[in-house]
């Protein structure tokens, strides 16, 4: 049960960013161009994904328990720390310079393979490198 | 140049929020790539293995799409230093900064916290800047 669920939830994922366009790095690099070819696709992806995530919050906030698991791991409160703001900086950065973020990149990882695999190496490599120096 | 797609990027967006709004309800998890991804990776697939089956639901439903209903969108990459470089900045900036523009911008922003909302205000700005910056004074042809 908490496959299938697991599964159509990266489906319904998935199918987004395809039909989003947010696959395509040119379509995120234009987005941030706001000086050059400007395009604000990323604007409506985010302003139609947010406020129905805000609904599912809502909903989850007024039960006891999620109705699948038995605890809620939903982050509550927290710092504005360095390296919240130090790490985000890093993260557009190479944002910026590849047109690609996590999700996306798996997206499109059996589309173009050839392009995508390279830049999924460097990622772990990457997040292997915060895992070496900050832990 | 790329088209711009209102209704397309709002539909895709819709699905995105589902998703997300789902995880919420149903498993009381966000959505978040850069979470899913490191704890996978660490054998950490969490009750009933619900990482690595979102995973292969993201990895797969593209392919599928592109085969049934294929997207007018293209896919127009960087070259192979770009990937890389960015990659590894990437991978590297959303685990210091615990989450990217899944966990932050769309699962963090639509709780309202505000963790969420300075990291997303601070990688829009990051990146803008780098985009200017390899453009519009390096020159570059990405």
């Amino acid at each position: 049960m908490i496959q299938v669920i697991a599964l159509v939830l990266g489906a319904l994922f998935g199918a987004g960013l395809y039909i989003a366009g947010m696959t395509n790095p040119a379509k995120i690099v234009n987005f941030l161009d706001i000086a050059g070819t400007w395009d604000p696709s990323l604007i409506f992806v985010m302003g139609g994904g947010i406020p129905v995530a805000a609904i599912g919050f809502i909903m989850l906030r007024r039960r006891a328990a999620p109705v699948i698991f038995a605890d809620s791991q939903v982050p509550q409160g927290g710092e504005i720390d360095r390296p919240l703001v130090l790490g985000s900086a890093v993260f557009g950065i190479g944002w910026g310079i590849s047109g690609l973020c996590p999700g996306p990149a798996f997206a499109s990882v059996l589309l173009e393979p050839g392009v995508i695999i390279p830049y999924l190496v460097a990622l772990v490599l990457g997040s292997l490198a915060y895992e070496r120096f900050h832990r | 140049m790329t088209e711009f797609t209102p209704v397309l990027s709002l539909s895709g967006g819709l699905l995105i929020g589902l998703s997300a709004a789902a995880a919420f309800v149903l498993l009381g998890r966000v959505i978040g790539m850069t979470g899913i991804v490191a704890r996978t990776l660490d054998f950490d697939f969490g009750e009933g293995s619900w990482r690595p089956f979102f995973l292969l639901g993201l990895i797969l439903t593209p392919l599928i799409l592109s085969l049934v209903a294929p997207s007018p969108h293209g896919f127009e990459p960087m070259g192979l230093i770009p990937m890389l470089i960015g990659g590894f900045l990437v991978g590297y900036g959303s685990r210091v900064g615990s989450g990217c523009t899944s966990g932050h911008g769309i699962c963090g922003i639509s709780r309202l916290s505000k963790r969420s909302i300075v990291a997303t205000c601070t990688f829009m700005t990051t990146a803008v800047l780098t985009v200017f910056v390899i453009r519009h004074l390096m020159g570059g042809a990405s």
